[in-house]
């Protein structure tokens, strides 16, 4: 896929069919956006929806991570909302030391569940409830249970607004080197092949002395980092820490590394399927939107979530059933 | 039962099996995997419905359709895995679905514990009858187990493999329930691979083999090599004759000393094993199911930890303590279970081949994957996988090219000392002589490699030497050109009864 030779689209297809859904309905999305509304190609739609979306790509890229190896991460948005307040304390200091550390502080939460669930054994789901509370707890206790304001004279600020050319907000161009690095690490490495030797058989993959707990502290680490970098983009971009803020995203997450087609299970995954499962949630508010725009009906923000889980609910049966068939085929074989 | 007969898909796993149980008697039925037993007991339980022959029970010719109809005939059945409810008590384990009620709606808990202690007592047990099963040993939630069957006015109770995870005294009390059973009145059908146990408890024994019924014999008066000879289809006095003739042992030429062990032990298992092998040289393990041939084998690996004996690897002390270790210090094993902790199913025939090897190929931390593709279109090649391509997932391919793409995996680590556990379970014909050919090769490299098996065939023409195992020791060895399968067979037995 990385490889020197141009992508191949149907080579990529072929060897990750459960992902195959999840494209076919981004594609749909675009081209029916396209088509209908006038402005939904404009750089300000454009831009936005990138900006916004960037913090949901990079936690559901985290978390598909610790999916893959057959674990779960519920506590991507209580630490979200954690750094965001730290990276807003540290605003005065520019964005080179905030985003560090902010990004430090979600890797430290990442290593407290990591802790839990390899030396202490508490299932992944449990572990991580936990830290999700403590971690929510964390941030309304620093923060006084307040919206803590940015530093507007530093540079802070410049990531989750300003944008190269007017159209690439600075948050997407981190995100999407973080996203490809990711890409290349699950891809070509031997850490990237643990993971998902892990998630396909965890016994199997310790009786051939691969470094079972050294990968699984690793996706930990990396999930609760994700999460670190989507707090700052939040901070960045509302121009405060926001101790209220990421409920509910670990849920999101989680679908989106669904709607990509890694196995809940484990063992089978895709970073590109998982980016596109993010936007492809983004892309149904913002169709949303701009349907409401048109004046011709209005749909609340309640019904907009009913039509998000139904739209949901279609993607992941589509996703069953070319799953189903290319079974079929393979048997055949 | 009669003439019983069963087939899956066109493959017979019932070929005429007959038993008949006595009111009153402890039946044992004995046989080698896959001769058609837990088939036998399923039939007899509703779970499975039989193709053909006639099951007669309680005087009356039957039809049992359901395990629960078999339930309300008065069979009951204590598997392996109970099938008991662990975070409940032990009261509601025994009456459930049979709670004695107050007014036809309320559970009369004062009663179901009285009933259970009652029970409980008449097997000489004295528990705490209102706490969670899962807090007593597995010993006494079998005997529960039983409680509940004989509550039930069992008529018939069919026992499978019920010592195999108890210690020694625990046998004793289950041994006095199951004689309290007979007395009573109740049958007992009872199912163990530890032919000694038989001897002690069971009045008669029907052996089978190949989905047939072979012989229904007294235990009194049967010798141990008779059932083994039974079991494996041989007449005994031939196996005594064979066994006779002492071994010549033509001494094979063979490398230094690879791998020594002494005395070791990991707990009940596996008691004390003595093995050495040489460079150049295949050791076979032989012995009977639930010998410690796979505790052998999880020992060397470093999966379970030693209590006791010492392990030393080209003259020096290991410690071997996780299978990471092991393969550190040069160690493999190819497990028995293929599907539970060998391959990763939705993974390439390529990349699940080069998963033990991606230390090597890995080069500032990225997979060389051009050295990958070569080293896996090589062993493809080289070991006769039939695959539509080094891409396909591993799931789709038979059992025997799933086998030889896991050989592979580790030929390509290239181990000093490979254990092979079942390398050829569920293989075909063809691929079974192209794995042995396979290993034959890998050892004439100078490497080291120890066979577990549990067909003698294949450890008699395949091994340099056995080491015979019983009831987790090892007791015997056996140097070829000379093993014959009788002489193997003989030795089981024999050692065996030494060591009793």
């Amino acid at each position: 896929m990385l490889d020197s030779n141009a992508f191949d689209l149907r080579k990529y297809i072929s060897r990750n069919p459960q992902s195959m859904a999840v494209w076919v309905a981004l594609a749909t999305l675009i081209l029916f956006g396209l088509l209908r509304y006038d402005n939904f190609s404009g750089a300000y739609n454009i831009s936005s929806f990138l900006n916004y979306n960037s913090m949901f790509i990079i936690i559901s890229v985290g978390m598909s991570f610790v999916i893959m190896t057959g674990g779960i991460d519920l506590s991507v948005g209580s630490v979200a909302a954690f750094t965001s307040v730290i990276a807003a304390y540290l605003s005065p200091h520019g964005i080179e030391i905030a985003l560090p550390l902010a990004v430090l502080a979600g890797v430290a939460f990442g290593g407290l569940n990591a802790f839990f669930i390899i030396v202490l054994r508490i299932p992944p789901f449990i572990a991580t409830l936990a830290t999700m509370l403590g971690a929510k707890g964390g941030a309304l206790v620093i923060s006084g249970a307040n919206t803590i304001a940015v530093d507007w004279g530093s540079n802070f600020t410049k990531m989750g607004m300003e944008k190269i050319y007017n159209i690439l907000p600075w948050s997407i161009v981190v995100v999407g080197i973080v996203v490809i690095a990711l890409w290349f690490l699950l891809e070509k490495t031997s850490l990237g092949r643990t993971v998902l030797a892990i998630g396909g058989g965890e016994d199997a993959s310790m009786l051939m002395g691969l470094k079972v707990n050294r990968a699984k502290a690793f996706v930990y680490l990396l999930s609760g980092g994700c999460a670190g970098l989507a707090g700052v983009i939040l901070a960045s971009g509302f121009g405060a820490g926001q101790p209220l803020e990421g409920i509910g995203w670990e849920l999101t997450a989680i679908a989106s590394v669904v709607v990509g087609g890694t196995l809940l299970t484990g063992g089978l995954g895709s970073v590109p399927a998982t980016v596109a499962g993010a936007l492809l949630l983004g892309l149904v508010f913002n169709i949303l939107n701009f349907e409401n725009g048109l004046g011709t009906i209005t749909i609340s923000a309640y019904w907009q979530m009913v039509i998000r889980g139904g739209f949901l609910f279609a993607v992941i049966l589509f996703q069953a059933r070319v799953m189903s068939r290319n079974k079929r085929k393979g048997r055949v074989a | 039962m009669d003439a019983v007969q069963k087939a899956f898909n066109g493959v017979v796993a019932l070929d005429g099996a007959s038993l008949d149980i006595e009111k009153g008697e402890v039946h044992a039925l004995i046989g080698q995997n896959g001769a058609g037993k837990s088939t036998l007991i399923k039939i007899l339980t509703g779970v499975y419905h039989s193709d053909g022959g006639h099951v007669h029970f309680d005087g009356a010719e039957s039809f049992i359709s359901s395990p629960r109809e078999a339930q309300s005939a008065g069979i009951a059945t204590i598997y392996q895995e109970l099938n008991l409810v662990p975070l409940r008590s032990v009261t509601e384990n025994i009456v459930m679905g049979y709670e004695p009620k107050r007014m036809g709606v309320f559970i009369d808990w004062d009663e179901a514990h009285k009933r259970a202690r009652e029970i409980l007592q008449r097997f000489g047990i004295d528990i705490d009858v209102t706490a969670r099963l899962g807090s007593f040993s597995t010993a006494i939630q079998q005997l529960v187990a039983i409680a509940r069957a004989v509550s039930l006015d069992a008529k018939l109770v069919i026992m499978d493999e019920p010592t195999s995870s108890l210690d020694v005294s625990e046998v004793k009390v289950l041994f006095g329930v199951v004689r309290g059973l007979r007395d009573a009145g109740v049958s007992v059908l009872y199912v163990s691979h530890f032919l000694d146990e038989l001897f002690e408890i069971c009045d008669r024994v029907t052996t089978m083999r190949d989905g047939r019924t072979v012989d229904c014999r007294k235990m009194k008066g049967v010798t141990k090599l008779d059932l083994i000879s039974g079991m494996l289809g041989r007449a005994s006095s031939e196996i005594a004759e064979a066994g006779m003739t002492e071994f010549s042992g033509g001494e094979a030429k063979h490398g230094e000393v690879l791998l020594c062990a002494e005395n070791i032990a990991t707990g009940p298992r596996l008691t004390k094993l003595d093995i050495t092998v040489h460079r150049g040289e295949i050791v076979g393990l032989g012995g009977l199911l639930g010998s410690g041939r796979t505790e052998a084998a999880r020992a060397l690996f470093g999966i379970d930890a030693l209590t006791g004996g010492a392990v030393s690897l080209k003259g020096a002390s290991a410690r071997l303590e996780t299978p990471a270790a092991a393969i550190k210090a040069g160690i493999a094993l190819l497990t028995e279970d293929r599907k539970a902790e060998g391959i990763i199913p939705d993974m390439s025939v390529r990349e699940n081949l080069t998963l033990a090897l991606l230390p090597k190929l890995t080069r500032n931390g990225q997979i060389d994957r051009a050295r990958e593709r070569e080293i896996v279109q090589s062993f493809i090649d080289a070991l006769g996988i039939k695959t539509a391509g080094m891409e396909q997932p591993i799931r789709e391919l038979s059992g025997g090219n799933q086998q030889k793409v896991l050989l592979a995996r580790w030929l390509a680590v290239e181990p000093e000392l490979l254990i092979l556990d079942e390398p050829t379970r569920g293989v075909d014909v063809g691929a079974k002589r192209e794995i042995q050919a396979i290993i034959r090769d890998y050892v004439s490299k100078g490497f080291g490699v120890v066979l577990i098996s549990s067909e003698f065939e294949e450890l008699v023409e395949g091994a340099d030497r056995i080491v015979v195992l019983n009831e987790g020791r090892s007791i015997k060895e056996l140097k070829n050109p000379g093993i014959t399968e009788d002489i193997l067979v003989r030795a089981l037995a024999h050692t065996g009864e030494e060591a009793a």
